[in-house]
């Protein structure tokens, strides 16, 4: 066996592979993992609203829950005119959040600890959002780069650090996200292995402290998914909303 | 020197970047808490806020890791 804390984030393909010119687009673990979160997502949204009755049952109650969460979310950062990208926001924060989820459990595969994933992500948001600021606004959105109320002789250091605090954005965005799930389940594995190698009698405590970190890496997992789609939230106001 | 050797001592400085993040996150949770005791009726409303500081301070440590393993693996 491999008692190597990386090894968890080995990506292989199941079944056979599929080649499209020079394209390996074979059904990985990965692939696998990500559908289960697709499915589970449809499934608790389809049962939620089959039986739509005024006491809602415990599903119906948490597919409520996540709607208002959202719903709430994009009202109070981005503002009212935000409503109609309300189904993107929605679909973001449950897939990372249940991918997110599906990854806490033992033996899976945590999608959203690959930079590839999350880049694609937050290359879709950051792309999305600089279409939609020239569409509302046209030229003007370049504006959003000349801060307010800055004299005129620090402009020009001002507008090279707003530029490159912009071009930034989707590199932090998708590598706050990986690096909180790649550290997260290593530090988990590294654990476990103390409570290998300590043995019968000392492997306790590593064994109690791995249980608390999986409530904290829980609350990390639930937290990131927030942000991610909180700072999409962000983004989208500045697009939307010039100038605050 | 070796290579071998400088890309472990790289890593390990590299890791000094959660001095860092602990100072934010201490920051955050101290302030949060002492505003809390002041106003205990407005705490519940920053919630939200202190998760997301709190997110967004650990991160930026984790950042730090990130260059670590880009030391270690991928050169």
């Amino acid at each position: 066996m491999d008692l190597n804390p990386m090894h968890q984030f080995k990506v292989y393909k199941i079944g056979p592979e599929i080649n499209l010119g020079n394209i390996n687009l074979s059904f990985t673990n990965a692939s696998l993992f990500m559908t289960i979160s697709a499915i589970l997502i449809l499934s608790l949204l389809f049962l939620g609203t089959k039986k739509k009755s005024l006491i809602p049952s415990k599903i119906q109650l948490i597919t409520e829950m996540s709607y208002t969460f959202v719903a709430k979310m994009i009202n109070n950062t981005a503002g009212s005119g935000a409503k109609s990208f309300f189904p993107f926001v929605f679909t973001l924060f449950m897939f990372v959040l249940f991918c997110n989820m599906v990854g806490m459990l033992p033996y899976s595969f945590t999608v959203t600890s690959h930079i590839i994933v999350t880049f694609t992500l937050a290359a879709i948001i950051f792309i999305g959002v600089t279409i939609i600021g020239f569409i509302k606004h046209g030229i003007k959105y370049l504006e959003l780069f000349i801060p307010k109320d800055v004299p005129i002789i620090l402009l020009p250091l001002i507008i090279v650090i707003e530029i490159i605090s912009y071009l930034a954005r989707p590199v932090s965005l998708s590598v706050r996200l990986f690096a909180n799930m790649m550290a997260g389940h290593t530090m988990l594995k590294v654990f476990g292995g103390f409570v290998i190698s300590l043995g019968l009698l000392g492997g306790w405590l590593p064994l109690g402290f791995t249980v608390a970190l999986i409530g904290l890496e829980i609350l990390i997992a639930f937290l990131q998914a927030y942000v991610f789609a909180i700072l999409t939230c962000i983004y989208l106001n500045d697009a939307l909303n010039l100038h605050h | 020197m070796e290579l071998e050797a400088a890309k472990m001592i790289g890593a390990g400085l590299a890791s000094i970047a959660l001095a860092g993040a602990g100072v934010g996150i201490g920051l955050i949770f101290g302030n949060y808490l002492s505003g809390a005791m002041r106003n205990p009726s407005a705490a519940a409303k920053q919630f939200p806020n202190l998760l997301l500081g709190f997110a967004l301070a650990e991160a930026t440590g984790l950042f730090g890791l990130v260059v670590a393993l880009i030391i270690l693996f991928a050169f």
